[in-house]
């Protein structure tokens, strides 16, 4: 599967099927801080993306101040 | 994972809620949420015109969106920072979703008033852009709206926003910060117009995906200047805690609101007055909008691009009528 990590300018592929929790957990991303988006749905943490997906995490964090 | 409301498939978990929700009964649940919201605080009445503040990010296109969709009477305002592409884009963004809307947008320019646009008023100030920003966003937000006739100024802050926000305070025990943290900074002053901030009680994450699921064509991409920022770390802690412990986030704000807020209310009251040189409010004799447009000036010397006249109050004027008409628009 492909994994545009939007952002950060990157894209990963990892081989085989998971779950969208074990995909976060593997890359060290927490669920709050991201939509899992693949085409036009959202996923949530229980689904199973394929090996042939493209998922994009999008961040929801915005803002700043010091 | 199904939705509770329906059965259906689910697109999104509402750990904090313990609920799931498929994409019709998330955006009801959002609009509800945001419209309970306004009317429980008495933040504005559907009579009453609302200057929206848009950025083009996710969280006040999805206020405005909801405000536009419920019937609310609404203008928008775009301040351009004028930050590059950033400001390009954002921009671009706002007209866009206006014009589909058939809505009434008003931009002002950040080097129209101040004489400079935020990465120059960074440089002369040698102070994080974010200072210099967020100052100029609250001095023109509060004249356009004050100029224009409209009733209030509503922000797309949201719940992790004002989490954020009152870390940092209380990491400071700031108390005039922890004071003036509310979703609704009624006018204590003719010369303000009320603040407030319907999107409070939800997450960001709950409405990057309400702009999503509406195809709002938000920009993703972060200002360029808040890389590094505070309030990104604290909000980074906030969603730490938030994973081992789903509501830490509401429960921290809410119940700040509900039990302590009070507390700092007390020891703060402000002298207002108006300033010398733009008649806004300000507690000394100049204001430090006024402070930081004089410094830009300077820095630029007599060739400068500054404003006009020393003693000028700050443009706008060009757009008071814009701001006035877009004032006495109805609801669509």
């Amino acid at each position: 599967m492909k994994v545009i990590l939007r952002n950060q300018g990157k894209e990963v592929e990892l081989a085989g099927r998971r779950r969208v929790r074990e995909l976060l957990s593997e890359l060290g991303v927490l669920p709050e801080t991201v939509l899992v988006i693949r085409g036009r749905e959202l996923l949530t943490v229980d689904e199973v993306v394929r090996e042939d997906d493209v998922v994009e995490l999008r961040p929801v964090i915005s803002g700043g101040r010091r | 994972m199904k939705c509770r409301k329906c059965g259906g498939r689910a697109v999104l978990e509402l750990r904090r809620h313990n609920t799931a929700f498929c994409a019709d009964d998330f955006l009801a649940f959002f609009r509800r949420q945001t419209l309970e919201t306004i009317r429980r605080w008495k933040m504005f009445t559907r009579e009453e015109p609302v200057l929206v503040a848009v950025s083009g990010g996710k969280d006040s296109l999805a206020l405005w969106d909801v405000l536009v969709e419920a019937g609310y009477r609404t203008a928008g305002l775009y301040i351009d920072l004028g930050i590059f592409d950033y400001s390009r884009e954002s921009r671009a963004r706002c007209e866009a979703f206006a014009a589909e809307r058939g809505a009434r947008l008003v931009v002002v320019r950040v080097a129209a008033e101040v004489g400079a646009g935020i990465p120059q008023v960074r440089d002369v100030t040698r102070r994080p852009a974010c200072s210099a920003c967020g100052l100029s966003k609250r001095y023109i937000m509060n004249r356009a709206a004050l100029e224009g006739g409209f009733s209030a100024v509503a922000t797309g802050h949201n719940l992790d926003d004002e989490a954020a926000t009152l870390f940092g305070s209380t990491l400071r025990w700031d108390a005039s910060a922890l004071a003036r943290q509310t979703p609704v900074l009624e006018a204590s002053h003719p010369k303000l117009v009320r603040r407030v901030k319907p999107l409070f009680r939800l997450s960001e994450r709950e409405t990057a995906a309400y702009a999503f699921l509406r195809g709002i064509d938000y920009i993703v991409e972060e200002c360029p200047f808040a890389r590094g920022a505070t309030s990104l770390t604290h909000k980074e802690v906030l969603n730490r805690l938030e994973d081992a412990s789903p509501g830490a986030k509401a429960s921290f704000f809410l119940n700040y609101l509900d039990r302590a807020r009070h507390l700092f209310q007390a020891s703060e009251a402000v002298d207002l007055r108006e300033c010398a040189r733009c008649g806004q409010t300000t507690t000394g004799e100049v204001c430090a909008f006024c402070r930081l447009a004089d410094q830009v000036r300077r820095a630029a010397g007599p060739t400068g691009p500054a404003r006009a006249e020393p003693t000028d109050p700050p443009a706008l004027r060009g757009l008071i009528s814009d701001l006035r008409a877009a004032s006495e628009i109805h609801a669509p």
